[in-house]
């Protein structure tokens, strides 16, 4: 009656043999990871600049303008890479960045301390997060959707706030900060340094926390991370406040830099930010991706534009170049993709 | 007494009655075999019983206790443990944190507590070693056989005290050396004294591995007997209608 046998399996190994078995060596996990061959063209990339202008491009100079150049794209990058992990994308940072630098100036111009202007930027930085993540989250609304609409929204109140002027006028405490932002220690620039760090706890987080650990399983299976317990609304609000909070910082940081606020700052960002995750290995349908990810693709997408500069390249052309490398990315990550499965 | 009790189960969706009061009881070690035709109220049931649904009327006794399960979470501390249909995994995570999904053990660095990476493996190896899977903690779920996705989420249920382990169509689409291994998976449960309710369409299994077979039509359970006193012919019947009730 019973078509089945009933049988234990038999195998010629031992379970243990199997079950105690690394899932990939080294080699073939750093060979199957995105940024590890971004790293590897970025190196040769900087290789052949160095060969053919040793003056120019391998200058102490040089590299500080390049890093403290995707520094500022390289924080973004990091918050967006919690909201991609999820399989959503946020799109206001650009704006939000305009219209946390916005508030930046004000608090200043009326005279308050550094801290304060920054608290007020973190503040509102993360207030546009969660308007972003309780309309995705908890509204069900699609991402793509609400953060457009805050890409409007953030843009038109940093012109309404700043009565379309420039605000460079920064009060007492001005100088200071503008220090933190326009500053260096040991050489290297202080929002470089802002990247590093920020980079350095998040790859802690996403890997080695339960809440880094629900952002790849939410991207994976939405579905299963809600049956299993995973408190998946929370989680996705919390990933908007720090893609909230990250375009908050990159913006008091460029402020401090440029020593003004404008209402037009950070026009545009939001697809360079997007562009460095996905360089750097951050897959859109969510589940895949991280920190280094994220530092590294910033790092390509700059010392592409300053090699095509240095290389006497016209400007107009760095858009299809940067273009050419999403593409290629992409186009690497589903070869990669292929083989594995 | 009974480890798991129905009594006059009943739920509506409006004017859709998709169970009609159903009785029920579960004991200790036993398999069950939920079996019926498309809404037949099997799942209903199922997910009555996994605090997806209140009943509209009835009662659900563990070992004699009335309890109310307003969630899942409520089913699981009553030891109710789940394998859904579509398994509910993450093809991008590994078998460990597959399995650890929404309970993961952690460890204190300070004030920080960490992912406790090493005991995960550990423990979800020496799962697999019990059902005898040879599936790897560390492998990724999207490189896996059918046989090893079903294994991953059966290994869920081994982290607590489950006392009764709910499977929607475990077999439905694997291969025939894949089913094999899945009804070795649910004879280990047993052995371990953990009651099972397998619910299925296909018929080899559900005599394979069952000691009891229920059949439910149009929201009714229309017979409950021990495999070995009937017949897959019977049950035929029973499910089509063909023979009215047994």
């Amino acid at each position: 009656m019973s078509t089945v046998p009933t049988r234990p399996l038999q195998s010629s190994v031992a379970i243990d043999d199997i079950t105690g078995l690394k899932e990939r060596s080294l080699g073939q996990r750093l060979s199957s990871s995105q940024p590890f061959w971004v790293t590897i063209a970025l190196i040769i990339m900087c290789a052949i600049m160095t060969w053919d202008q040793p003056d120019a491009f391998a200058s102490a100079d040089n590299f500080y303008n390049i890093t403290r150049n995707f520094a500022f794209i390289g924080i973004m990058a990091v918050g967006m890479t919690a909201v991609i992990l999820t399989g959503g994308i946020d799109l206001s940072v650009g704006s939000v960045m305009g219209f946390v630098g916005v508030i930046c100036g004000l608090v200043l111009q009326a005279g308050h301390h550094w801290a304060t202007a920054i608290a007020a930027a973190l503040l509102a930085g993360a207030a546009a997060g969660a308007v972003n993540g309780v309309l995705i989250a908890y509204v069900g609304l699609p991402a793509f959707v609400v953060t457009l609409g805050m890409l409007s929204v953030a843009r038109s109140l940093a012109i309404v706030l700043s009565e379309n002027r420039m605000i460079y006028d920064f009060g007492p405490w001005g100088d200071t900060f503008n220090a933190i932002g326009g500053g260096a220690v040991l050489g290297i620039a202080n929002p470089v340094w802002a990247l590093i760090v920020l980079a350095l706890v998040f790859g802690f987080i996403f890997n080695c926390t339960a809440w880094g650990k629900y952002l790849y399983a939410i991207g994976g299976n939405e579905n299963a991370a809600r049956v299993t317990g995973v408190p998946v609304r929370r989680i996705k609000l919390e990933a908007y406040i720090v893609s909230g909070l990250t375009a908050a910082l990159a913006s008091v940081l460029i402020v401090g830099w440029q020593g003004s606020a404008i209402n037009a700052l950070g026009q545009g960002y939001e697809l360079r930010v997007i562009a460095s995750t996905v360089i750097g290995g951050a897959d859109l349908m969510g589940g895949q991706g991280g920190a280094y990810g994220a530092f590294i693709g910033a790092a390509l997408i700059e010392v592409i534009r300053n090699s095509l500069l240095m290389a006497g390249v016209d400007s107009n052309w760095q858009g299809a170049f940067v273009g050419l490398f999403i593409v290629l990315a992409v186009l690497l990550q589903r070869i990669r993709g292929k083989r594995s499965a | 007494m009974a480890l798991l009790e129905l009594q006059g189960i009943a739920k509506h969706f409006g004017a859709i009655e998709a169970l009609k009061g159903v009785d029920l009881s579960v004991e200790e070690g036993q398999v069950i075999g939920l079996m019926g035709d498309n809404g037949a109220g099997k799942s209903t049931l199922v997910r009555i019983i996994a605090g997806n649904f209140r009943p509209s009327d009835g009662e659900i006794r563990i070992q004699g206790q009335v309890k109310h399960f307003h969630k899942p979470v409520d089913a699981r501390s009553e030891g109710i443990e789940v394998v859904y249909q579509d398994l509910a995994l993450c093809d991008n995570l590994t078998a460990a944190a597959n399995v650890f999904l929404g309970r993961e053990l952690k460890r204190r660095i300070g004030p920080i507590k960490v992912l406790d990476y090493a005991a995960m493996y550990d423990r979800v190896g020496q799962i697999f070693n019990e059902l005898k899977s040879e599936t790897r903690p560390r492998d990724l779920v999207k490189q896996m056989s059918g046989g090893q996705r079903q294994a991953v989420a059966i290994a869920r249920t081994r982290l607590s005290d489950a006392r009764i382990v709910l499977m929607d169509e475990p077999t439905a689409a694997i291969s025939v050396r894949q089913v094999a291994e899945v009804l070795e998976l649910i004879r280990r449960l047993r052995d371990k004294g953990i009651s099972v309710m397998l619910i299925s369409h296909r018929m080899p299994d559900v005599f394979a591995v069952c000691d009891r077979v229920v059949v439910m039509r149009r929201g009714l359970k229309v017979a409950d007997k021990a495999v070995d006193q009937t017949s897959p012919e019977e049950i035929t019947g029973l499910i089509t209608g063909a023979i009215h009730t047994a």
